[in-house]
Parts: structure tokens; C-alpha cells; sequence
């Protein structure tokens, strides 16, 4: 499965680069349920919210996509990306965790269901200015369309586009190492 | 907000760009080199007798020295910067630099009879070498400082050492064209030195900005 898995995200991500927003949504969604079954494996006690880590990883993986060298095998990435921000989230919570860097993760990837419980990203997204929080809110949250958020907040789709884009990469650097 | 509603937002935010970190590295370095030459050209320049200097293998070894390190370093940082890239391959080039050091060091002992060594280790400034080098090399480690927090450096302490090591071999070579103390003995003791303390300000630097 893991060589159907590279060869497929590899292309969904490389025509996402490329401006193809459906492959780019589906990317995000396969890439989401590998990293949920790589965290929901190393998180075997409390107090990290694997959906948490989920999320930080989702987002790391789109502010940080031109790091990804189009030639190069797209899962060590993610994954690489995912071993990231979950070790930051337990040093966040001041836990230590064992983690074996060179263990194979991808080999074991299940698709999981999420479950839903606090998050994180919903305090980060409270502390954003308020034009792009009810931006980034009302595209996430209310799953309006740029040209719809466009009209419902009068202003232009090209200032929604600019207000999600910063605050997307404002959340983002909130998780960023403490 | 559920993971869901997440990709929502970063799908509708597909389109934004950013420059490719490969192309990032290069301008990165480009800048660096712009501010080195700045610093080295507005503050102390190359030494007067350069050309005749240049027939001589001792002054031309230097150049030897610094640009293999920056050339490893800059390999290796590219690699560091990226999640998920070996860095196996790149680590190992890091030897050379060191290695080709050594072997002049040794060749010199040959060369030079014992009552000397002394004075070509302490050299006539080693002073300013140890002030020259940071100095010329602390714009060039801000900038690729800047570059790796653009990048994903999943090692940042580590990132920011090598950042320090790259910025010291930029500002090494500038130097070396200054330098009136040639001898292997010299470049190895008080380089060494100078590169050192640019690498462990990288390391504080990567601690402290390199953050994603």
C-alpha cells in the first residue's frame, strides 16, 4: 500500500502545486488520515490530543509546502513533518515520549476516523485579528465559498484570499516551538 | 474546529506561493555573499601585495580551506531544511574541509624546522582574525537564518550550527585575502577559532528564531 500511497499523494500534491485545488483537497484528506494513524500509534497515554497534532501537522505541511522537492518521495515528508510537531506537542505539555526516529511509520498507515474534542487550533484561531478570524472562520467553520465570504463581509475576494492566507500562517506560527 | 473544516480553509488557500526553498537557498546565498563582500571591502580589504601573493601555494591553500567548508556546509543546510531528506550523504562531505586542513598542517611540519612553528601558529594578527571573521560573517548567518525559517528544519539547533558554519567559510575566504598569516598552522588555530564562534551563535540563533 505504501508504494500506492506515495505515487498517488506524490501526484495529487504535485498538480495541487500546480493550482489544482480539488487534487489539492484530496491530497489534504489522504494525507490527514496517514498522519492520524501514525499519531494516534505513538500516543499511547493521555494528555496530547492526537486530533490536535493532526491539525498542526495539516497546517505545518501547507505553510511549509514549497519545502517539498518535486522529485523527492512525498511520505518521509509528511511524515517527517508529522514526528515534528508531534514530539513539539509533547514537549508543549512538558511530557517526555520515546519516539524511534528511524521506525518505518508508513508501513503500519491505517486510515482512522477522527474524533472530535477540544482543540487547539480553536483558541488559535480566537487570538487572530478579527478580520481574519471571521475570514478564516467563515471558510473553515461555515464552509462558505472566498466569493461568498467576499459578499457576506463586503469587501474583495482578493482581500478574503489575503486575510485567510495570513491567517492561516498566523495560526501556524502560534504552534511553532514555544 | 473539526480537521474537516481545517482542510476547507487550507484548500481555499491553495493558491498562495511561496518561493520554492531550493531557489530560496541560492538567493539566500547570493545575499550573503553581497553582505560579506560589503563588510570586507568597506572595513579592512585585501592585503596590498595580493597579486604576487596569489603564485604562492601557502596563500592559495586558504581559499582551499574556506570555500570547500562553505561549499559542505551549504550542501548539507539545503538538506537539513528540508523534512525528510538523508542528510547521511551530506554529513560526510563535512569531513573534507577539516581533512584537507590536516593534511596541510602535517605537510607544514615537514616543511618548516620545529623553532618556527611557534611563530607561524601565533602569526603577526590573530587578533583581527578573530574579529574579522565573525564580524564579516554575522550579516551572512543572518541571512541564512532567514532562509532556514523559511525552510522546515526539523533539527533547528543543528540547522542553525551549520548556518554558522557556511557563513564562517563565506567570511573566511573574504578574510583570507587579507590575511598576511599563510601558514596551515595559523589557518587551522585561529580560523578554527573564529568559525567556532560563528557556529555557536548559529546554534543559539537556531534555538531562538528558527521556529515553525
Amino acid at each position: 500500500m505504501t508504494g500506492k500511497d506515495e505515487a498517488e499523494l506524490s501526484r495529487l500534491l504535485r498538480a495541487a502545486i500546480a493550482g489544482d485545488e480539488r487534487a489539492y483537497a484530496d491530497f489534504l484528506h489522504r494525507t490527514a488520515a496517514l498522519v492520524r494513524g501514525f499519531v494516534r500509534r505513538k500516543i499511547v497515554q493521555g494528555g496530547v490530543d492526537p486530533e490536535d497534532v493532526v491539525q498542526e501537522t495539516l497546517l505545518a505541511i501547507h505553510v511549509k509546502r514549497h519545502t517539498w522537492r518535486e522529485d523527492a518521495p512525498v511520505l518521509p515528508w509528511v511524515y517527517a513533518i508529522a514526528r515534528f510537531k508531534l514530539i513539539d506537542a509533547f514537549r508543549r505539555r512538558g511530557r517526555r515520549i520515546e519516539i524511534e526516529i528511524d521506525e518505518i511509520a508508513e508501513t503500519f498507515a491505517e486510515p482512522e476516523v477522527e474524533t472530535v474534542s477540544e482543540r487547539d487550533i480553536n483558541r488559535a484561531l480566537d487570538g487572530l485579528p478579527p478580520a481574519q478570524r471571521s475570514v478564516v472562520s467563515a471558510i473553515s467553520v461555515d464552509g462558505r465559498s472566498i466569493g461568498e465570504t467576499a459578499a457576506k463581509l463586503g469587501v474583495s475576494e482578493t482581500a478574503v484570499r489575503v486575510s485567510l492566507h495570513r491567517g492561516l500562517a498566523a495560526i501556524a506560527k502560534r504552534f511553532g516551538r514555544q | 474546529m473539526r480537521t474537516e473544516d481545517l482542510i476547507k480553509a487550507l484548500d481555499a488557500d491553495a493558491r498562495s506561493k511561496e518561493m520554492p526553498l531550493a531557489s530560496a537557498w541560492w538567493v539566500a546565498f547570493g545575499a550573503a555573499a553581497v553582505v560579506a563582500a560589503a563588510a570586507f571591502f568597506m572595513t579592512i580589504g585585501p592585503r596590498p601585495d595580493i597579486m604576487p601573493a596569489m603564485h604562492t601555494m601557502r596563500f592559495l591553500s586558504k581559499f582551499v580551506f574556506t570555500l570547500a567548508l562553505a561549499a559542505s556546509a551549504f550542501a548539507l543546510i539545503r538538506v537539513l531544511s528540508t523534512p525528510g531528506a538523508s542528510a547521511a550523504r551530506a554529513s560526510a562531505w563535512m569531513v573534507v574541509a577539516p581533512l584537507l586542513v590536516g593534511v596541510a598542517v602535517v605537510l607544514e611540519l615537514f616543511a618548516v624546522p620545529s623553532a618556527e612553528w611557534g611563530r607561524r601558529l601565533v602569526g603577526s594578527n590573530w587578533y583581527i582574525c578573530l574579529t574579522f571573521i565573525p564580524l564579516i560573517g554575522i550579516g551572512p548567518l543572518a541571512v541564512f537564518l532567514a532562509a532556514l525559517r523559511h525552510g522546515a528544519p526539523t533539527r533547528p539547533v543543528l540547522a542553525g550550527a551549520v548556518a554558522g558554519l557556511l557563513s564562517g567559510g563565506l567570511a573566511a575566504t573574504f578574510y583570507a585575502a587579507h590575511c598576511f598569516d599563510d601558514s596551515p598552522l595559523f589557518v587551522a588555530t585561529w580560523y578554527t577559532i573564529a568559525v567556532a564562534i560563528l557556529a555557536m551563535l548559529g546554534a543559539v540563533g537556531g534555538r531562538l528564531f528558527v521556529r515553525w
